[in-house]
């Protein structure tokens, strides 16, 4: 049994919607009859890629005007979800995601499930599936509540399903005002290293972690990244630390990756940073302790020093 | 100035955590500590009230049993007192739920600001600072990676999936605090002695005036309904480096075909 209407929080740009929202829309399919979606522009930019993964109708909120997205898109949803009674509303594991359920949950006093990598209907309600302790069990929550369900999910839990859907029918949404809450005013946006494989699409990625021992051996991770076309990626450590830009953070407060090779270099593969990563086809992992968790999940694991073992490869590879 | 850090009291992460069998909910029944994530939240509000040349940095924690042991780090570190909300009923409390009763005691101190770590480390859910903004109807900014404060502005680098935005608000506002973004001191021997004697107003559900059945297993309307063991990724071929491994590599790359 499927329920009626689920909406999906929608993010995306003038080059359309990300990835992560496709994905929702496809999880979104698997348990209703019908799905529409929030958009934070006119409509028009995503009313065809939208439809074309079985969205029948967009509600477009207007950008947000150098507002923070989250106040501003809760106070324009909550009112329509008053109204149409969707079961349930998708949000991808943005900030602006997280931002935006979080309102909602308070306007419309209604629980929110975070971390979901499944979702089902069981008995007629939503039951969602959370991974805890790193990936080692699973928790299969279902919702008790009367209203709309509010569920958060983590990139790459689903499969992006175009199916040929009719453009969507955009409906503008009107009125609502975030009020005191909505006054964080955007005065600058910066954006970090977009050139080059992005880690969240990349095939290959090459990680670096505290066993580098120094910021400037990262260098090894770039170079051996440039001979492998791969993105580059870290651990947290070398993020608080510093050494790279949190963009590049690979876990569950940062990325989640899943390319057909994860290399990771003097990583030790705490659970944090494994949830973010042990959906990669291949993981190749070098680490001098033996005994270091990366290893339970590599499929080539070399027991020895960074310093040692990458620059012999990067070596080897440049004479091939 | 007056600032309220929101501090969560958890159970020590370095051990293996645990699901009770019959409730499904995380085990807190052990000592608890300050987390981690929190203790970024404590030395920017310190370091916030030195700037501005004085202030108050005010604690506030749900916890259950009446457990202070991380309040006390945190009042070491050099908070000057503390609410601690601590009730039978609130067993299963979700993320709204804890959100409703952290407002209700940060309203009773009509704070300038409001300090919160982004996400806990046992249970992330990443909702509960934006929450709380939300039940008190303020202007937050999540994700914040430097803060600081110009008369009745708050200036803030907001953390983003490509770099980061630059945000301005006035107080009083709700920030969470990124990871890293300062480097939490470490009590002194004078901090803990005095941490001992700093006031700690213990608060249940009824003194906040909040009904039982908006907040625990009832108010969290949601069921664990069970609890399964992911499959394993087998691990595969592991060896020593004696000076060649690097060839096994790029024969494994080539298998691969990745070069
Ligand atoms: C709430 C929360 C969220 C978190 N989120 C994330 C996240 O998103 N991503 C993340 O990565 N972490 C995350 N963490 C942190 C995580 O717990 C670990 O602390 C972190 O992943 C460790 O990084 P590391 O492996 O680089 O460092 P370490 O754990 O210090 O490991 C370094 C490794 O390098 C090896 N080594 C040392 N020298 C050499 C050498 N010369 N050659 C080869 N190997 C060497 C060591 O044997 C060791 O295994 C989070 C933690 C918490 C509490």
């Amino acid at each position: 049994m499927s329920l009626n209407t689920i909406m999906v929080f929608a993010e995306g740009d003038e080059s359309g919607p990300t990835t992560l929202t496709l994905e929702l829309i496809r999880a979104a399919r698997g348990v209703a009859a019908n799905v529409e979606a929030f958009v934070l522009d006119d409509g028009s930019s995503m009313a065809e890629s939208l439809g074309d993964h079985g969205v029948s109708k967009i509600h477009a909120m207007g950008g947000a005007e150098g507002k923070l997205v989250g106040a501003h898109a809760a106070a324009l949803m909550a009112d329509l979800v008053v109204s149409n009674l969707p079961d349930a509303v998708f949000f991808g594991q943005t900030p602006d995601g997280r931002d935006t359920a979080a309102r909602l949950s308070v306007r419309l006093d209604q629980p929110v499930i975070t971390n979901n990598v499944g979702v089902t209907v069981e008995d007629g309600v939503l039951v969602l599936e959370e991974p805890v302790f790193g990936g080692t069990q699973n928790i299969f929550t279902a919702f008790r509540n009367d209203g709309a369900s509010l569920a958060l999910f983590r990139p790459k839990s689903f499969e992006a399903e175009s199916i040929g859907g009719a453009i969507a029918e955009v409906s503008v949404l009107e009125g609502a005002d975030p009020g005191n809450s909505g006054t964080a005013i955007v005065t600058g946006r910066v954006i970090e290293e977009r050139s080059g494989p992005q880690l969240d699409s990349a095939a290959v990625v090459v990680s670096g972690g505290r066993g580098l021992g120094q910021p400037e051996a990262y260098e090894l991770v770039d170079e051996l990244a440039g001979l492998l076309n791969a993105a580059s990626g870290a651990s947290r450590a070398i993020v608080d630390a510093g050494w790279v830009p949190y963009s590049k953070q690979v876990g569950q407060t940062g990325k989640v990756v899943k390319p057909s090779l994860y290399f990771a270099c003097g990583i030790s593969g705490a659970t944090q940073h494994l949830v973010g990563m042990k959906g990669s086809k291949v993981i190749i992992a070098i680490n001098k302790d033996p005994e270091a968790p990366i290893f339970s999940v590599a499929d080539l694991g070399i027991v020895g020093d960074v310093h040692k073992v990458m620059p012999a490869l990067i070596e080897t590879l440049k004479a091939t | 100035m007056k600032v309220v850090v929101c501090v969560k009291q958890i159970p020590d992460p370095a051990l293996p955590g645990e699901l009770d069998p019959t409730t499904n909910l995380l085990k807190r029944d052990g000592k608890l500590i300050l987390d981690e994530s929190d203790s970024y939240g404590v030395e920017m509000a310190l370091q916030l009230v030195e700037a501005a040349g004085g202030g108050e940095v005010s604690l506030v924690s749900m916890a259950p049993n009446n457990e202070m042991s991380g309040l006390r780090t945190a009042l070491a570190m050099g908070a000057d007192d503390a609410i601690l909300v601590s009730d039978e009923n609130l067993a299963g409390t979700d993320a709204l739920g804890t959100a409703k009763v952290l407002a209700a005691a940060i309203g009773r101190l009509s704070p300038d600001l409001i300090l919160a770590g982004v996400e806990s480390s046992d249970g992330y859910t990443g909702t509960v600072p934006e929450m709380i903004a939300g039940v008190l109807d303020l202007p937050s900014v999540t994700f914040a990676k430097q803060i600081s404060i110009d008369g009745d502005t708050v200036k803030a680098q907001r953390q983003t999936e490509a770099g980061y935005d630059d945000i301005e608000c006035k107080l009083p506002v709700l920030l969470s605090v990124t990871a890293g973004v300062v480097e939490p001191r470490y009590p002194s021997f004078k901090g803990i002695m005095a941490a001992k004697k700093k006031p700690v107003e213990a608060l249940d559900l009824q003194a906040l005036g909040i009904e039982s059945n908006t907040v625990g297993v009832v108010g969290a309307r949601q069921e664990t309904i069970r609890v399964t063991e992911a499959e394993e990724r087998e691990s595969g071929e592991i060896i020593e480096d004696d000076g060649d491994a690097h060839q096994r590599i790029a024969e494994f790359l080539g298998e691969l075909k990745v070069v």
